[in-house]
């Protein structure tokens, strides 16, 4: 192959790599707007979002690009594939980042109020297993890749219970639904974006070993 | 990322293989072309062998129809079995053999004749006489080939007016004529168009239903566009033989993703 194919495959990795750290910044300010009552950052948050949507176009014509070209085949088909799919779940990443800093814009009119400790820990969480998905396709780590999909299951979790914890804050505070239901709203975007990063896991999983992992939880340990 | 082949699998088992080869070793002189090589291969199907110039391929065909027996100072090692018959047994009718296996070469060869004769030409050598049998195997046989229609009216024309992409096709004709177990196809393109190609390529996935086609091909496309199966052979050894949508997409070899990835050979 060409050294005009591997500069593309290079040129290809540093532009994904390069949306990944720009969504991860995006989600990283989402939370700190909620968390700091900034309606000033969420703002910045949303508006930044054409910037994402210009370099997940870019990078998708660079992948039909390479495979009209090239026609790659192997680790190469397969990362080009992968990387395909990965920009979509990182641009929808930052898409629920804009959504996280809508609900911030919201909490910030609002009287202060304790965020719950397990949006707290989900936030963090989430955080790392998107900074470690995206380092997994750096280095072609698939055992961190793997430590993501199994951190989702935790994510879910603690999902599951801000559902009940709400609802009981609502029943005993019905004046704050809608407050309640902001938060609540932020912990599903939360874990949409920890599912989009297993998604960013599996396919690095399929491009370094070339099996499918999807769709099956026992292919993780 | 891109070094790292994880896994390494179990050899690929074909029941009731047409061919099969155990320990070939093949010899020009004291060069070895070939180095032990044990492969089965699936009866119709079609089945590529790739690999960089001079890493056996092309021998290792023309050891399916004893071609090589024409080169001077060969030397062979282990067996081929066709249909569980050894084909370098002494007894063997080499003429048979090369009927039961025809060839395609790389260049089309058609004999300086009308089409009709070309397509008939193996039947005569054989002895058939009857006009019927020979007529009816002139349209079967160029139908089979996807040249019938192109040509029909005017089987008496000379086969060298034909256009390169008709001639390969009358070629092809030429060995089904024969009724082979095996069609065995040596770079069947490279001298082609690519509409022509894309008529072989169409007509090697009909013959299938048939014959059993062995294909060596340069084009990695090509065998990945028409074979089920791929051998992968360098410096005449075999390294991997696989389903050739695994060997394109997650091949298990480091030598064989190198080398269709491009990165050498």
């Amino acid at each position: 192959m060409s050294q005009h194919f591997l500069r593309e495959i290079e040129t290809l990795k540093k532009k994904i790599l390069a949306v990944g750290a720009a969504v991860e910044e995006r989600i990283s300010q989402a939370i700190i707007a909620v968390v700091k009552r900034d309606a000033a950052l969420a703002q910045q948050v949303a508006e930044g979002d054409d910037e994402i949507d210009e370099m997940e176009v870019e990078v998708e014509e660079d992948c039909l690009k390479i495979l009209a070209l090239y026609q790659p085949v192997a680790i190469d088909l397969r990362f080009v594939v992968a990387v395909l799919k990965m920009n979509n779940d990182l641009e929808r990443m930052a898409d629920t980042a804009v959504n996280i800093a809508r609900r911030a814009e919201y909490l910030a009119t609002q009287p202060q109020a304790d965020l719950p400790h397990s949006l707290t820990d989900m936030t963090q969480k989430v955080q790392k297993m998107v900074k470690q998905s995206l380092d997994a396709l750096v280095q072609g780590d698939t055992t961190l890749a793997r430590k993501v999909c199994v951190a989702d299951r935790e994510v879910d979790q603690l999902n599951k219970e801000m559902h009940v914890r709400v609802q009981q804050e609502i029943r005993a505070h019905p004046e704050q639904v809608e407050r309640l239901i902001h938060t609540l709203s932020i912990s599903r975007h939360l874990e949409r974006i920890g599912d989009l990063a297993t998604n960013v896991a599996e396919d690095v999983i399929y491009t370094v070993e070339g099996e499918i992992v999807r769709h099956r939880t026992l292919a993780y340990s | 990322m891109m070094e790292e082949l994880v896994k390494t699998v179990e050899p690929l088992k074909i029941a009731d293989p047409i061919l099969d080869i155990e320990h070939l070793c093949f010899y020009y002189g004291s060069k070895e072309a070939l180095r032990n090589i044990s492969l089965a291969l699936p009866r119709k199907r079609v089945t590529a062998f790739i690999g960089p110039s001079g890493c056996g391929k092309s021998t290792l065909l023309r050891c399916f129809n004893r071609m090589n027996d024409l080169v001077e100072g060969v030397h062979i090692e282990g067996t081929i079995k066709l249909d569980d018959e050894d084909i370098n047994a002494p007894d063997i009718d080499v003429i048979h053999l090369r009927r039961r296996v025809g060839m395609v070469f790389q260049k089309y060869n058609p004999f300086p004749k009308s089409i009709y004769e070309n397509v008939v030409y193996g039947l005569r050598i054989a002895g058939v006489r009857n006009r019927t049998i020979l007529a009816e195997t002139v349209e079967k046989s160029l139908r089979a080939a996807a040249l019938w229609d192109e040509v029909k009216d005017r089987l008496r024309e000379s086969a060298l007016r034909l256009s390169g992409g008709q001639m390969q096709r009358l070629c092809i004709a030429r060995a089904i004529a024969v009724h082979p177990d095996i069609i065995l196809m040596d770079e069947p393109c490279s001298a082609l168009d690519p509409i022509a190609t894309s008529h072989i390529e169409d007509l090697i996935d009909e013959l299938k239903q048939d014959y059993t086609v062995i294909i060596v091909t340069h084009n990695m496309q090509q065998a990945a566009r028409v074979s089920d199966f791929t051998a992968f052979l360098y410096l005449g050894e075999l390294i991997e033989f696989d389903v050739t949508n695994k060997i394109f997409t997650a091949p298990s070899k480091k030598q064989t993703q190198d080398y269709i990835t491009g990165r050498f050979g």
